[in-house]
Formats: structure tokens, sequence, C-alpha cells
């Protein structure tokens, strides 16, 4: 049902952009087309799952090991994905930055996290993120382009304003509707993958923080609060069906950019959870240890918490700490 | 058969130094450079003595090949002629006598204004930067259009080897100064084949007056010519005087059209019989001689010419200033503050270097990934007219990317390394407090220390929880990351102003700290 809806719409989109072509010339091609994808921004229940843990953290292990690791303490990621789910994962490649540099998710997890997708029984699983550095040597240098290609990944652009489509976040408070990636948009499941990084505005970006490269107008976020925003765009319906923070590398100072070695802390850590409150309560401490950073100072998971989005109380959470 | 070589020679060489301007993918080889680097100015403004030599010996030897099949104008030109033919089979040329004075005053007035610095006007009829804008302005929209149009179709069968880019203008009085080169240069080849070439082009004349003197020449073999005249009508120099079985050599452009042409095998490509021209050779040694002495001057950069940029740029800045200072007698709480310098790209050492030698073929702006550099306006004073500036409405410079110096040909942009670029800085942080969102709404932001790559900004804890940004002007490089990126409204809390000479910042070493983390901390 849903592909012909949306072949329908690539039909009206070519002969719209005939039309446009026909009427303006060769010259100027815009596709605005996001007005009338809105329809399709319907709701989801992300996960039928039950995981047998609320937050699983592992420590000292390679990426991909952790997550091996992590996923199995979950139950594997069966328990998450059905056969035939369209997947996107979401992982920060927000810089033109080496892997040594943690200011981009590992591209090792990244493509182990697709690797147990497809065996899950994935139909397609897309990768993307709206970068801040020039998006092409941000895919290429953190690795993660050619990781997730090599593991059967689709890698989308995320570049241009028509990849977006507006939907509503009636529970937000400052933020009320928003333009987001069509590979969330129209995915059955989406897994967010965020680097935990010292960042300047919001003091730190974990899972949360990660919301803002599914979006198309940071600025906004910027202009109106971004700690209120970052929680408000966690309540839009389509919640991922798991938040893994890589704690690989850690970067403590100069974030979310970085730069230079000195900012970065080998610390070996992954933390996993649906509950994304808790999976950056639980970071946020871990970071804790790199440098001090008060959470009352990460505004923004407060703020989601209050918003009904988890909880931050981690004791009364069934917690599973394994070390490798 | 010469005409065949000549044609697939000047197919392959425009369809290759187009396609270097329009690929925005890096499909194309960067060794493709060399095509720009042996165009005729780009060569004397890099002062690139080997290409220069090679491209003097080459029409010593064989004539003006380089118009012919090297220059991409020049091969345009053919195109509309061919296209012409095309559209009325019964075109036909006529021999025309040449018009010394006004080639040789173009000429004069090029290297004139070359020595007066204005650059503006060696750039406007190079052929090459010509060629260069209009493949940046007319060519390259078109080409996105089709990328566009490719991943629309491609996309909709879940194929996404195309990826969309955004089409717009640059710089609206460039695009008409390339439409107009290229209507105008256009009509002219349509009308008379190569016009241009022959009465305007300084880079024409000045082979042209080499190419008389070339060993190579088509020549007229006396006892099979019956005086047709096919030659003359075939010829798009009008060069062939077929009445007279006379060749005016200043512009023939080695095309072989008369060879080709002629029933009776009365034209040949031969070496000159220097017997016979010795005589009307020598009155005009003496003209050789001055004639080349303008050039050579052209290459020491004389003093008053400095005078003279500095003189501009010191007007210009004051004249901007006192605008400013008007503007400064506001009372609102935010300012609305616009660069007054304007901000040159890495490597191009200074608005003098800069000035003296671009020619705005606009390559720096096809190429540059990050799609921020366009032609100036009045920026750099009336010299420095479409000369690249970094400008930060769409983006901004990014800090590992060194493409505009590495495919610049003329040595306007010098290249970097990777190295020197993270160090060269270019412009210079402003920070207004009264205009950012953590100062005027109390809530957090951080959007340009978020792009800073040197951390010039940084947040400083303020208020609350809060974090302001502080600027430190020794390390930015004037990337405009900040710039770009701030969401302030109506108007921008950090913006970079421009430096008329870059400098090279000091970036602080810092140690690795070593951190074990060996608990879960929660």
């Amino acid at each position: 049902m849903k592909t012909e809806k949306s072949k329908k719409l690539n039909i009206m989109d070519r002969r719209k952009f005939l039309r446009s072509v026909a009427l303006t010339g060769a010259a100027i091609t815009t596709m605005k087309d996001a007005d009338a994808m809105s329809i399709l921004s319907q709701s989801f229940q992300t996960s039928n799952a039950t995981a047998k843990y609320d937050l699983v953290a592992v420590m000292g292990g390679e990426p991909e090991a952790m997550f091996r690791k992590a996923i199995e303490e979950m139950g594997g990621m069966k328990n998450f994905i059905n056969k035939g789910d369209k997947v996107c994962i979401k992982p920060n490649i927000g810089w033109d930055q080496p892997v040594e540099m943690a200011a981009n998710t590992n591209p090792k997890l990244v493509a182990e996290i697709i690797k147990h997708c497809f065996e899950a029984g994935a139909s397609e699983v897309r990768v993307f993120d709206h970068t801040c550095d020039d998006w092409r040597k941000s895919y290429a240098n953190s690795g993660i382009e050619e990781a997730a290609k090599r593991a059967g990944a689709e890698v989308l652009p995320a570049h241009q304003e028509s990849y977006y489509k507006t939907v509503s976040i009636p529970k937000g408070r400052n933020l009320k509707s928003a333009k987001i990636h069509q590979a969330i948009v129209d995915s059955d499941k989406w897994i967010n993958v965020p680097v935990l990084k010292n960042h300047g505005g919001a003091q730190l970006t974990i899972s949360m923080k990660n919301y803002m490269g599914i979006v198309w107008d940071r600025g906004f976020f910027h202009a109106n609060d971004l700690q209120q925003c970052i929680a408000d765009i966690c309540t839009y319906e389509k919640r991922p069906i798991l938040n893994i923070v890589d704690a690989y590398r850690l970067m403590k100072t100069s974030g979310p950019r970085g730069k230079s070695l000195s900012d970065v802390v080998l610390s070996k850590g992954l933390f996993m959870s649906q509950d994304i409150v808790a999976v950056d309560t639980a970071a946020a401490n871990f970071f804790n240890q790199a440098r001090e950073m008060p959470l009352e100072n990460v505004a923004h998971i407060a703020k989601a918490q209050q918003l009904g989005l988890g909880t931050m109380e981690l004791d009364k959470l069934n917690i599973r700490r394994v070390r490798i | 058969m010469l005409k065949k070589i000549r044609v697939t020679l000047s197919v392959i060489i425009v369809a290759l130094i187009t396609l270097y301007f329009l690929d925005f993918r890096g499909f194309l080889p960067e060794g493709l450079k060399f095509l720009t680097e042996i165009q005729f100015i780009p060569a004397l403004l890099s002062l690139n003595a080997i290409v220069l030599i090679a491209l003097l010996l080459l029409t010593l030897l064989f004539g003006r090949v380089y118009c012919s099949s090297i220059c991409p104008m020049g091969i345009y030109q053919d195109f509309t002629a061919w296209l012409s033919k095309k559209y009325s089979k019964k075109k036909r040329y006529n021999y025309s006598k040449a018009k010394n004075i006004l080639r040789w005053s173009v000429l004069g007035a090029t290297v004139v204004a070359f020595i007066a610095s204005l650059n503006f006007l060696v750039g406007l009829l190079d052929p090459y930067g010509a060629y260069g804008r209009i493949a940046t302005h007319i060519f390259k929209p078109a080409y996105l259009a089709g990328n566009n149009l490719l991943e629309t179709i491609f996309t909709s069968f879940g194929n996404y080897s195309f990826y969309k880019v955004s089409i717009y203008t640059l710089s609206v009085s460039s695009m008409i100064i390339a439409l107009i080169t290229l209507l105008v240069i256009g009509y002219l080849a349509w009308k008379g084949g190569r016009t241009y070439c022959n009465t305007i082009c300084p880079v024409g004349t000045t082979l042209g007056f080499f190419s008389k003197y070339s060993l190579f020449k088509v020549q007229f073999v006396n006892e099979k010519c019956n005086m047709c005249g096919l030659c003359s009508m075939k010829c798009k120099a009008s060069c062939i005087d077929s009445k007279n079985k006379d060749i005016d050599y200043s512009r023939c452009v080695t095309c072989f059209n008369c060879i080709e042409v002629c029933k009776r095998d009365a034209m040949k490509y031969n070496i000159t019989d220097f017997s016979k021209v010795k005589e009307s050779l020598l009155p005009k040694s003496k003209k050789q001689v001055s004639a080349i002495s303008p050039e050579t001057s052209v290459n020491s950069v004389n003093e008053s010419k400095r005078r003279f940029l500095s003189a501009t740029l010191v007007t210009s800045l004051a004249a901007s200033r006192l605008l400013a200072q008007q503007v400064s007698g506001d009372i609102l709480p935010k300012r609305e503050l616009k660069r007054q310098i304007p901000i040159a790209p890495p490597g191009a050492l200074s608005f003098d270097h800069l000035r003296e030698k671009c020619i705005s073929c606009h390559l720096c702006v096809s190429k540059c990934p990050s799609r921020v550099i366009k032609p100036a306006l009045l920026e750099y004073g009336l010299s420095g007219i479409m000369q690249p500036k970094l400008y930060f409405d769409r983006g901004f410079c990014n800090y590992d990317c060194t493409v505009c110096g590495d495919v610049c040909p003329t040595g306007a942009i010098l290249p970097l390394t990777v190295e020197e670029k993270n160090h060269t800085q270019m412009g210079k942080v402003q920070f207004i407090k009264e205009n950012c969102i953590v100062y005027y709404d109390e809530t957090s932001c951080g959007a340009c220390s978020e792009h800073c790559p040197t951390q010039a900004v940084h947040m400083v804890p303020y208020k609350d929880h809060l974090t302001i940004p502080e600027t430190d002007q020794s390390i930015c490089v004037g990337c405009g990351g900040c710039e770009y990126v701030c969401p302030a409204i109506p108007y921008k809390a950090i913006y970079v102003e421009g430096l008329d000479i870059h400098n090279t910042i000091e970036i602080k070493h810092e140690e690795v700290e070593e951190i074990v983390i060996d608990d879960f901390g929660f």
C-alpha cells in the first residue's frame, strides 16, 4: 500500500518537474514537494519487542564486539526487527574528520549494526545524516559511507531540503512541526546511533542531540531554545527501536567538531536502550569521568523526562553491565 | 588529413576543458588541469616560462595552432561557424583586409590596462578567461539541471548514483557578461568565422605577429592554381587573397580548410622558402623588437602599479567606513554589521597579488566544493571586478579543502598544502554580543563554536548553566563556519571581516592527556 502511494507521488513529482522544466526552461529546476508529502507522515508503533533489560552497558572491547555483546543481552536484533522491514540507521556523520577524532560515529559499529539488521531479515537498510561540514567530504572521510556500502546498506544524501518531509510534532513545546528526512519517515524501523561528545551549545551530544541530523532546519532549534527543541523533536511519534551510543572514543572538549587528538579519550564503552532519556543519562555519567559534566547542564535530558520520553532514574531500571 | 587531425584534436580539447569546468563530482582526473595551464594568458600570468616558450615555438614552427586547437574560445567559434553552414549551405567567406589598427590598438590597450592594474579588461578579453566564465555561468547551470533530471529518473527507480544539487546564480553581473560574450562572439563567428580572433583578441594579435615568421605555412602551388577562389570562400579567417595568391599569415589559424577544399591540390602546408621571404622580412625586424618590449615590461611589476592599487584600496576602505559610521548611530540593541573588507580565497596571499594575477576565468568559482567562492563586484575596486571572493550565505570554507589553489592556472590563488591551509588566516572573526541568542534570549545555542575548526570561537560559562561565545582572533582562519550557521535574526551575531594581506596563524600544540576510564560511572 505504502509503496503504491509513494510511487504515485513519484509520478506526480515527475509531472510537476517536467511542467516546471517546460515553463522555466532547463535553467532553474527545484523540487518543492515537501508540502505534498506531509500526508505521508503516518504514525507508527515503534517496536513490538520487550527487551530483556532496560539498558545494556558494555565496556572494554572493540566497537563490533561491544555491539554484539549488547544486542545479544537485548535478545538479538530479531527482537526488534521483523522480516522484510525497511530499516534506517542514523549515525552521526556531521564532520569532515577522521575516525580517530570521534567527531562521527565509529564506522565499524555502523557496519556491524547493518549486518545484524540484514541477518534479522531487514529488506533494506538506509544510512544518512544531515551533515554540518560539506556532506561529500563528511560521508567519505568519516569512513561511514564506505563501511555502510560494503555492509550492503544504501547511503542516501541529505544535503537538500527536498529530501525532507514536513511532519507535525504535536507534543513539542517550542517545536510544533519539523522537516524530517524521508528515509526516516518512510522507514518501518529506525536505529539511532550517536557518538558521545562534548557540545559547545547543548553541553553534550548523545542520542537526543543526534536527532538534529534527521531534521532540515537546525537554525530554528538554535534560535528557539536549543535544549527545549532537542527534547521536543524526540517526541516525534516514530521513535527509534534502539538507541546505541558509541563511546568507543569520546570527545571530551572542543566538541562537537574537535580540533586535535587532545580532545579525544579512548574510552571503550557502548550503551544500548530503547529509553532515550535513560541511555543519555547513562552516557552522560560515563562522560563525567573524563571531564566534569553535571547532568543539569545538559538541560535537554531533564526536559525530555518532563515530556515523558523516559527516565533519568537509572536505579529503578533493569540495567545489565558487561565488561569484555 | 591535416584538417581531420586538427578537428579531432580541437574537439577532444574543448570537450575535456569544458567538462573539467563542469565536473562537480571529481569524475575527471585532476591532471586535466594542464589544459588550463597551457593557455596563453594563464601561462603569462603565472610566469610559466616552459609553456610560454613552448607556445611561441609552436607558433614559430607551425603557425597559430594555439588559436586553432588549444584555445577553447577559438574552437567554440569554429563550432558556431560550422552550425551556421549547416543552417545555410550557401555560406561563404570573402577575403578582407587586415584591421591592423584595431588589432594593435586593442592589444596596446590591454597591455596598458595590465600595467595600470586594470586586470578587469585583460580578463574580459582573454579568450580562455572568457570561455571559463561562459562555462561557469551558462553551461554549468544547464549541466546541473541535467544532473537533477537524471537524479529524479534514477532515484525513482531506487538508484542513488545521482544526487540533487541546487542551482542558483552566483553573480548576476558575471552571468550577464558571460552571456554577452557568448552571444557577441557567437554572432561574429556565425557571420564571419574567426572575426574575434583577428580583430579583438589580444592573444590572437600577439600570436599572429609571430605566425608571420612560422616555419611551416599554408602556401599556394602556383603552377597548379587556377584562381577559382574556393580557398577564399572556405577561409574562416578571411585571410586568403586568391586573386593575388597572397595569404595574410598573421590571421591564418592553420585550420587547413583551404587545403581540404582545393580540387587541384594547389594548396600545400610546407616549409617556408625563406629565400623568397627574406626581403619582405628585413624591414619588419625592427618592428618585432618594439612589439615585444611591452610584454617584457609586463613581467616586471612596477612601483606605480602598486601605488595605484593601494590608493584605490585606501579610498574604497575609507569610503565604506564613512558609510558604516552613518549606520552605527542606531539606538536599537541589535546591530547590523556588514563586511567592510572582502575575503580573498586562501592562497591568494593579498588583494594586490590577486588583482595582479587573476583574469576571472572562474574555475575556482566552479570547482569550490562548498560553493562559497563568487565573483566580486566592486569590493576589490575597479580592477578586481569579477575576481573571486568568499561569501558565507550558503556555506563556509571547508577547513581541510585546498581545491581553489589546486586548480588556479594563473597562480592568483597559490596551491596550499592542507597544513598550510589550516594555518592561513584570510579573515578575522567579529562577535556582536547584543545580537547573540544566548545574550538576547538567554537560551543555549553555540552553533558558531560548533563549526569552528580552531576554536577561535569557543563557549565560556555565562548565566546559570549557559555558555556564550568568546573569540580569539589570533587563531581564526576566517572560514566563515560561524557566520554561515549563526541563527540570530534579523542580524547575525558573528561574522568574518576580510584581510587585505593574509596572515599565518599559530596553533598551540596540546599534549594528549592520558585519561583512563575503568568504570561505568553510574
